[in-house]
């Protein structure tokens, strides 16, 4: 009777659940997840705009002083600003600036998060100190970190990128360390260690892939929120150098005439909270797929 | 007890000198020499020798840091550059209207959040809940300060109900008007804070639905809506309170936009005038005012978790 | 059937119920054409494996299932003559805890953690009565005296964290019965439990159904349990019932095969004969060792748990050595320190009179293949993104094995543990739990060690796989030559396998010696106490032959 274990139904999936195992792959995932479709296709719809879109614009930054603070047309789709240049141009253009940002801090702070997390997750007495420098890092507020270090080092896209990353990492590392002291509990784990395998192959193999989903779903959030902090810096007149058409940038300019002229404002605004709107719809498709048990640690 | 309290304000200790390390290396460790930074591009050797006496640049680091946690503790947050005075005597100054604006976005943001949350998580997939879902996506969406313009070109500018900017004083210009210019502020910077914590609630509440105790309440013929009331809501509490708490954070950076867009003399008004200005030492000392709210308030909030739940004791 | 009751109708008759299961699930019906009763003063035992739809059957008489997931689509569930399937959720609700009231597998979940017990006993009357506060405390008070609970006027302003697992249950128990209803449905409501508390649970609810004249619907996937309490006894497979009758019938004369089996996978309180291991050195051995917790912190009189105190133990080659006892009772702790998992405190550990308690981790490594272990989930013990093969092949790598010999390995150890070795390739949740089981085992025999520990490793399998893993756990041993260490709470498990038997109660060893002499004349008294609350133990199991 002990010859063929195959045929013993183990499954308690007849009982209470349902055991289909989830297909994961992205085309899948869009598949099944509207929000992810709809958020997607929105997404590389401002993406293809931002890369061809400035070949079939004015100059962004030509000055017109004849034609200043003109009102939306069929010349001048978005107006002009203050100085006569094309609004719409410019939002074109700002665009590259925006996913640019969003990007680079997304991945930066997720690599090095990951880095700091893992490790801290495992070295313990190591944990104890990047814990408190975390917290500490998690108290400031980031946006006046950000204003502070681009004050101090002065505003490049490089400054501004290091800047908006700082504050986003505590976030990160904490993730990681959370998944690495929960997985290395696991028996799998702890059945690998009993077999000699070395700490490097076990945050490899073990630990470092069920980080994956989770970090991605972060990810899609960092860079929709640093896209917003970017925007902020700029409005708030300590980000990129003014004369970048940055969505932020163009927007600051836009306040002392906004009485005049709102669309100055509105434009760009509803093109970043559009962006911001797709890369966070993105995300929580994604949370819902890949992992719900991390739907709280937003 | 005694001791969990004890014990609890103690670990804030290494929390705040990590802060106060930060925000001292942050203008040491910066490229270049910071003074020059600081005084601009037009500055004279003057200026930049004045700047560095103020800061305390010429010593050795050890003895400056030294120096400079001594003052802290002390409450003294140094002078400010550009009007040499006080920069706990400016901070005084500005403080009420940020005070009172982050209040009143508190209050209303629970008021709102919280049923809103619940509604969603107990309605799981009905209309309710897909609109509060969506109105939480959009709020992470939506940049402040475009919120704060679409509010005040159509309320203001438009249906001219609410006044375009400032702030009155609920002390010295009465309470109506107060209210009147507070009103705009509050629901622009609520708005993020509200899809923070609508999304939490609900993602807390509908955890604690699936509970075995939960299960039990229905097993002894407990209504849906008191099991939701006497059951779930009371369990949730902690995760609810805790994301108020780290909301904080995102309030603070919200201020400082919203104080702009409204124009309200505020101390986000007062770092953005320090920016404009490279007043170091006031930029510095707001980081650190804010930051050590920021942990005395989560301190607070950790022990507030043994009101909600009786399993955390000591 | 229904002779076996009185002239009363029954308290609960459930007819031809089938419950479909959501699109996708691996068959299309959870329950099917269902059939049983339950009589007043009576306890029915539905019994069966995981995957039976024993717990949806309970759940669906008390309309706690989610209709849209789990729909009954024929037959009637009559609570005294009436359908509960017709009524409206309030109706449902009206019934709940006045007629029908249901206690649960986990007591430790099912208390809500920031009310006072006393409080969620009286939730039940404020629900259902017109009593006022102090009527209320007064009956909650009375209700919870029924139940032997102590020191009952302090109780009842407790929060569950301060109560045990079996105080918990007991509340969970006196809460049911607070209004006195006819039927109480029990969804395995001791399996949480240590078996001495799980016997105290059983006497309480016999004792109550017998006092009060409730009709009882038991859950159980243990036969023991069955051969405790039961009147008659109702055996589920996948959905259908199998066979019902008396207790008598059915344990002592089953008809069907599935049955038979079923019982026939239980194993035996008493201890085949085995001959006494005593030759060569012991290849494991543990000396005075301890594992402290919570050692003393900056505010000192942190609280200090002795999970191991003063161990010493000594398993030859070929031997089985087994560490009985409760939760709590440190018979884990001792594996994980030996495996070295986690840090002794101090004593010696020693593998082949190697000292390894205090090795450095880098040391460690070259005695790492010497000790394996074979842990309790077996959805858990694999790396689900990796294949079977990688999972064994890992270890024998990490020992400069090339990956073909290693593969090679697997393959034949694969064929040993009774899978085949194509299966290399898939991944773990291709593999029922039984089968899993089964990989680790291979997983273990891959490094060649010469010490396996089977931590609770039949403990989640079900009773039928358990017989079968458990054979080949001692056919590994006898092949392979190996000194093994089983770690079990099952007081069964371990006298079928283990040659010698040492119990532990908080952290101490209280008695070691052979299996057989243990069983047969217990030297201490907990070892006495264990051995009477095994379920079943008196019952007409025992006359059945030990596998």
């Amino acid at each position: 009777m002990a010859g063929n274990p195959g045929q013993v139904d183990f499954s308690e999936s007849a009982d209470t659940t349902l055991s289909s195992r989830k297909d994961v792959s992205l085309v899948a995932i869009m598949w099944r997840h509207p929000s992810v479709f709809w958020g997607g296709l929105l997404l590389a719809v401002i993406v293809v705009i931002a890369i061809v879109g400035p070949l079939f614009t004015v100059d962004p930054v030509a000055l017109n002083p004849i034609k200043r603070l003109k009102s939306p047309s069929a010349e001048f789709w978005f107006g002009t600003d203050f100085l006569g240049r094309d609004v719409l141009a410019r939002v074109v253009h700002g665009a590259r600036i925006s996913l640019v940002v969003g990007l680079a801090v997304a991945v930066i702070a997720v690599v090095l998060g990951l880095l700091i997390g893992l490790v801290s997750g495992y070295l313990r007495w190591l944990d104890a100190i990047m814990m408190r420098v975390m917290d500490g890092l998690m108290a400031i507020p980031g946006i006046l970190l950000a204003i502070a270090l681009i004050s101090l080092s002065g505003a490049t896209l490089v400054t501004v990128v290091i800047a908006i990353v700082i504050p986003e990492i505590p976030r990160v590392v904490r993730l990681v360390r959370s998944v690495v002291l929960s997985v290395r509990e696991e028996p799998y784990v702890e059945a690998a260690i009993a077999s000699g395998t070395r700490l490097i192959p076990i945050l490899w193999r073990h630990i470092l892939p069920n980080t994956i989903a989770p970090l991605i779903v972060q990810a899609t959030y960092i860079c929709g929120s640093a896209m917003l902090t970017e925007a902020i810096l700029g409005f708030l007149g300590a980000g990129i150098p003014p004369e970048i058409p940055s969505w932020g940038n163009i927007m600051s300019e836009g306040r002392t005439y906004f009485q005049l002229t709102p669309w100055i404002i509105f434009y760009p605004g509803i093109a970043l909270a559009l962006t911001v709107l797709a890369v966070n719809t993105v995300g929580d498709g994604l949370r819902d797929t890949l992992d719900p048990r991390i739907a709280r640690k937003m | 007890m005694l001791a969990y309290i004890f014990k609890r304000i103690l670990a804030t200790v290494p929390v705040m000198g990590v802060v106060a390390l930060f925000v001292f290396l942050m203008l040491r460790l910066s490229p270049g020499d910071p003074a020059a930074v600081i005084a601009g591009d037009y500055a004279t050797a003057e200026d930049i020798a004045r700047i560095r006496e103020n800061l305390g640049l010429n010593e050795p680091i050890v003895v400056q840091f030294t120096k400079w946690l001594g003052q802290l503790l002390q409450g003294d947050l140094g002078i400010s550059i550009f009007t040499n005075l006080p920069v706990t005597t400016l901070i005084a100054q500005r403080l009420e209207p940020t005070l009172l604006l982050t209040l009143t976005t508190i209050v209303f943001t629970v008021a709102v959040a919280i049923p809103l949350g619940t509604l969603a998580a107990w309605k799981q997939g009905s209309l309710i809940d897909r609109g509060v879902m969506l109105f939480s996506v959009a709020g992470f969406s939506i940049p402040v300060f475009v919120l704060g313009y679409i509010l005040i070109y159509v309320l203001s500018i438009q249906l001219k109900l609410l006044p375009v900017q400032g702030y009155k004083s609920p002390f010295t210009d009465g309470l109506w008007p107060f209210l009147r210019h507070i009103t705009l502020p509050t629901i622009t910077l609520s708005v993020i804070y509200i899809a923070l914590i609508a999304r939490m609630t609900r993602a807390s509440v509908m955890e604690v639905l699936q509970e075995d105790y939960v299960r039990t309440a229905r097993a002894k013929g407990q209504s849906e809506f008191k099991v939701l009331m006497k059951h779930a809501v009371r369990n949730a509490a902690v995760p609810i309170v805790t994301v108020i708490g780290l909301g904080i954070a995102l309030l603070i950076g919200g201020v400082v936009v919203t104080e702009s867009v409204y124009n309200i003399p505020g101390l986000g008004r007062l770092v953005l005038d320090a920016v404009l200005k490279r007043d170091y030492p006031i930029i510095q000392g707001l980081i650190l005012l804010f930051s050590f709210i920021y942990i005395l308030i989560n301190l607070l909030i950790d022990l507030a978790y043994t009101v909600f739940d009786p399993r955390i004791r000591y | 059937m229904a002779e076996a009751t009185t002239a009363h109708p029954p308290v609960l008759e459930v007819r031809g119920l089938s419950v479909t299961l959501p699109k996708g699930a691996d068959r299309k019906y959870a329950v099917e054409d269902v059939s049983f009763t339950v009589g007043r003063g009576e306890i029915v035992c539905v019994v069966g494996e995981s995957g039976s739809g024993k717990s949806v059957t309970a759940q669906t008489v008390m309309g706690l299932i989610p209709r849209k997931d789990l729909t009954p689509v024929a037959g009637e569930t009559l609570l005294q003559g009436e359908d509960l399937l017709k009524k409206s959720d309030a109706e449902l609700r009206e019934l709940r805890g006045v007629k029908m009231a249901m206690i649960f597998q986990e007591p430790m979940t099912a208390l809500n953690p920031v009310m006072r017990v006393g409080d969620q006993i009286g939730e039940m009357l404020e629900i259902h009565t017109q009593m006022f506060a102090a009527e209320i405390r007064d009956r909650v008070i009375e209700v919870m005296k029924d139940v032997n609970l102590p020191d009952v006027e302090q109780m009842v302003d407790s929060f569950p964290h301060q109560l045990s697992g079996g105080q918990r249950q007991r509340i969970m128990i006196a809460m049911a019965l607070a209004l006195e209803p006819a039927l109480l449905i029990a969804d395995e409501p001791t399996t949480a439990l240590d078996v001495t508390t799980q016997a105290q649970i059983l006497e309480l609810i016999k004792d109550i159904q017998v006092r009060h004249g409730t009709g009882v619907m038991f859950i159980t996937h243990d036969f023991g349990v069955v051969a405790e309490v039961a009147d008659r006894v109702v055996v589920m497979q996948q959905g259908q019932v199998v066979e019902q009758g008396t207790a008598e019938q059915v344990l002592k004369r089953p008809r069907e095969p599935y049955t038979k089996m079923l019982i026939g996978s239980v194993p035996s309180m008493t201890p085949p004969k085995r001959k006494p291991i005593t030759e060569g050195e012991p290849i494991l051995a543990a000396h005075a060792l301890e594992k402290v917790y919570g050692a003393s912190g900056w505010f000192g009189r942190g609280r200090v748990v002795h999970a191991a105190k003063n161990v010493e133990l000594e398993v030859r080659r070929g031997e089985t050595l087994g560490v009985v006892g409760e939760s709590g009772s440190g018979k884990s702790t001792v594996a994980r320190c030996i495996v070295r998992l986690i840090d002794p405190t101090s004593g010696e550990v020693l593998i082949d009179g190697t000292n390894i308690a205090t090795m450095s981790q880098a040391a460690l490594r070259a005695y790492r293949h010497d000790v394996q272990v074979v842990f309790q989930d077996p959805y858990r013990s694999l790396n689900p993104r990796r294949t079977v093969g990688q999972s064994i092949v890992e270890g024998p790598m990490n020992f400069g094995l090339s990956e073909a010999e290693a593969l090679k390995r697997a393959g034949s150890l694969m064929e040993i543990v009774g899978l085949s070795a194509a299966a290399l390739d898939r991944f773990p949740h291709q593999f029922s739990g039984g089968q899993r089981q089964r990989i680790c085992i291979a997983r273990a025999l891959a490094m060649e060690p010469k010490v396996l520990i089977a931590d609770e490793a039949v403990s989640a399998l079900d009773v039928s796989v358990q017989a079968q893993v458990l054979k080949l756990l001692d056919d590994v041993r006898k092949r392979f030559d190996l000194a093994m260490l089983f770690i079990t709470h099952d007081l069964r498990v371990a006298a079928q396998i283990c040659d010698r038997i040492m119990v532990m109660q908080k952290g101490q060893v209280v008695e070691q010696g052979l299996t057989a002499k243990v069983y047969a004349s217990p030297a201490h008294p907990y070892t006495r106490l264990l051995l009477d609350a095994a379920p079943g133990k008196n019952a007409f199991l025992e006359q059945k032959t030990g596998n």
